[in-house]
């Protein structure tokens, strides 16, 4: 095997210098704090839209979808059909408004008619606590694949993956800034795209293009007969179970119009015309993209032999796409299997490698711009000063997520992203729609919304079951809870929190609206209005 | 609340008089009404065209399971029609948008650069 662990390091090295020249490129493009946070605004819709999908079809995406799909069968699906619809949350009401009414992160917008202090505060936290947690995801999924194609379950090798990975995305966004990212994330959903399509049209040829045939064949090696191709095989057990589902669903449509890493993305363009072109194409890319994993998840179900299978649900499912790239190429010690398993790794090292650098970036600029400039300088320091903080916080960021990434390796990709969505949709979403909609909405209301919203959705998950509480795996007396057996914290019956802390979110905005009155936030909103819909006095893109 | 003396910094400042200006014409209450009279209704649609999907795959199992065409059931034909009706609305909107909300913002916009030749940076 030592031949193809040769192929799999030259593949993922040519990434990783393929990524690197790139960023060294765009380095000597950039000029200013517009060039290093926005690209300059100069990037097309067409370009945008391929960016938004790098940064968006994260590893959770192409190995956790694809592995909730081989493992339970028509659940995983639901993830794919949420991160698609969530898309016209993001068109019809977000993207347009916030390119027009904000400069460079989430928080800009709310103090255009905000006192600036406080929102811009809570903003950042927000902001970087999702970044973090779906930083661990991406990391999580890095540490899998590595280990896959050393063939060791080594500790060591994994914590090394995350480690790389997280030097690298620190390299990425402390020197290629916007526009480094940006070309990366325009790469790598390329090169994804390209991979599963080529993975996906493997599959269906052995199947005679037979979608019928493809799902009764991975219904009957699932060994669960037709349910494995029905809702309810995970979620369905109990009243609880399918509550927990219609909170993930919940989270998962509200949520990426709030994720700050694709929010500064519709600052990368010149016009808000350009932001809804950017999202149009990134719909059709995405949508693409989960009609692929339908058929990636389903098929390694049906093509995996039971030992590949069990290798899958070792994995909590994060293997299924290499290891069926492995089996169409021919299965293991084939050359085929060999070539296309490293292939499809490399194409998902991409894949992590440009998510991390999207939301390492959009959590230190908002460190940089909000905390430490508006915040901690009241709007005096330098751009220069402003850039070498933002540099300064890539760097711990990327730390943080390096060390909570290490004891997070048992959870499943999908899942750690489905956390991040819910937490989105409760802090994050709330302030920006009321503020773009709802005159009234003051200061008070933005920042009970947006803390409201972060402590319930991560509180609530401190004291539910993938904390404490599950006990043991009667099968592989593995402990299924992060904690410890003997403490038990665990009084939340569900796992995804949403259905309980968006709303919060959404009543403690109208709440603490109601109960304050800021006179020059309802003043200001008419400037905001007029700005965000017609694009007046927005800022416009750089000229070099 | 105490919003009165303040530092600058800490209220929001005052971007320009023009956009009051903009903000009094007919043609920026039409764009306005125009465009909430597409997303909003979108919006509550989408999200319960949605929901329903949810909804019925954990508590209408035995409709969601029936077969179509032999192994195609009714749960995976409901989740391709979301996919479907994603794709329909973007595109949708799209055309909408382009035909009736770009033509009047371009106006407003064209006539915020007049109202602020001069005092502002100028144009662009």
């Amino acid at each position: 095997m030592d031949g193809d662990q040769a192929l799999t390091t030259t593949l993922f090295l040519l990434v990783v210098l393929l990524t690197v020249a790139i960023t060294f490129w765009a380095s000597r493009q950039t000029k200013g704090a517009a060039d290093f946070y926005a690209g300059g605004r100069g990037f097309s819709g067409v370009q945008n839209g391929l960016a938004i999908g790098g940064d968006y079809m994260s590893a959770a995406s192409f190995l956790g979808i694809s592995g909730a799909i081989a493992l339970s069968g028509y659940d995983g699906f639901l993830y794919s059909i949420g991160f698609l619809v969530a898309w016209l949350v993001a068109l019809l009401l977000v993207a347009e408004m916030l390119r027009n009414s904000g400069r460079y992160t989430m928080a800009d917008q709310l103090a255009f008619r905000m006192r600036q202090r406080p929102v811009r505060t809570a903003a950042a936290t927000s902001t970087v606590v999702v970044s973090i947690f779906y930083l661990l995801a991406q990391m999580v999924g890095a540490g899998a694949l590595v280990a896959l194609l050393l063939g060791v379950d080594g500790e060591a090798a994994k914590n090394l993956t995350i480690f790389v990975v997280g030097a690298l995305m620190i390299f990425y966004v402390t020197v290629g800034g916007m526009k480094g990212t940006t070309w990366v994330q325009i790469v790598k959903a390329v090169l994804l795209m390209g991979g599963s399509a080529l993975i996906v049209v493997l599959v269906l040829a052995e199947f005679g293009f037979n979608l019928s045939d493809l799902l009764g064949t991975a219904a009957s090696n699932s060994g669960k007969g037709q349910a494995f191709l029905e809702p309810g095989l995970k979620y369905g057990v109990s009243t609880t179970s399918k509550i927990d589902f219609v909170s993930l669903g919940i989270a998962l449509v509200l949520g990426t119009a709030g994720l700050p890493h694709i929010l500064i993305r519709f600052y990368t363009v010149p016009t808000s015309r350009d932001a809804r072109k950017s999202v149009l194409w990134a719909i059709g890319l995405i949508g693409t993209f989960y009609l692929f994993t339908l058929v990636l998840g389903f098929g390694a179900a049906a093509m995996l032999t039971s030992d590949k299978y069990a290798e899958v649900a070792a994995s909590g499912g994060n293997l299924a796409s290499p290891l069926l790239a492995e089996a169409v190429g021919g299965g293991e010690g084939t050359t085929g299997g060999a070539v296309l398993l490293a292939l499809i790794s490399a194409v998902a090292f991409a894949t992590i490698l440009a998510v991390v650098a999207g939301l390492t970036l959009a959590s230190s600029v908002s460190v940089a711009h909000d905390l430490y400039n508006s915040v901690g300088k009241r709007g005096t320091a330098t751009e220069a000063q402003e850039l070498r903080v933002t540099r300064i916080a890539a760097c711990v960021i990327g730390l943080i997520a390096i060390l909570l990434a290490i004891p997070a390796q048992r959870l499943n990709i999908a899942f750690l992203v489905a956390l991040a969505f819910a937490i989105a949709a409760s802090a994050n979403l709330p302030s920006i729609v009321y503020n773009m909609f709802w005159k009234r909405f003051n200061t008070r209301g933005a920042v009970w919304s947006i803390y409201g919203g972060l402590i319930s959705s991560v509180g609530l998950v401190i004291f539910s079951p993938i904390m404490s509480g599950k006990g043991i795996d009667p099968n592989t007396g593995k402990n299924l809870s992060l904690l410890p057996t003997s403490i038990d914290i665990s009084w939340f019956p569900l796992e995804n929190p949403g259905i309980v802390s968006i709303p919060l979110g959404f009543f403690l905005g109208w709440l603490g609206t109601v109960t304050s009155r800021e006179p020059t936030a309802e003043e200001r909103y008419t400037e905001l209005e007029v700005r965000a819909l017609t694009g007046a006095g927005a800022e416009q893109a750089v000229q070099h | 609340m105490a919003d009165v003396n303040q530092e600058p910094h800490e209220q929001a400042a005052r971007h320009d008089p023009a956009y009051d200006q903009l903000h009094s014409e007919p043609d920026f209450h039409e764009l306005r009404r125009a465009y909430r009279a597409f997303v909003f209704p979108a919006t509550v649609a989408f999200l319960s065209w949605y929901l329903l999907y949810v909804l019925m795959s954990m508590w209408a199992p035995g409709f969601m399971s029936k077969q179509i065409v032999d192994n195609i059931n009714v749960a995976l034909v409901f989740g391709l029609l979301q996919f479907v009706t994603t794709f329909l609305l973007a595109w949708l909107y799209s055309r909408y948008s382009t035909a009736r909300l770009d033509p009047l913002a371009r106006t407003l916009d064209e006539q915020y650069l007049r109202l602020t030749r001069g005092t502002n940076e100028g144009g662009r």
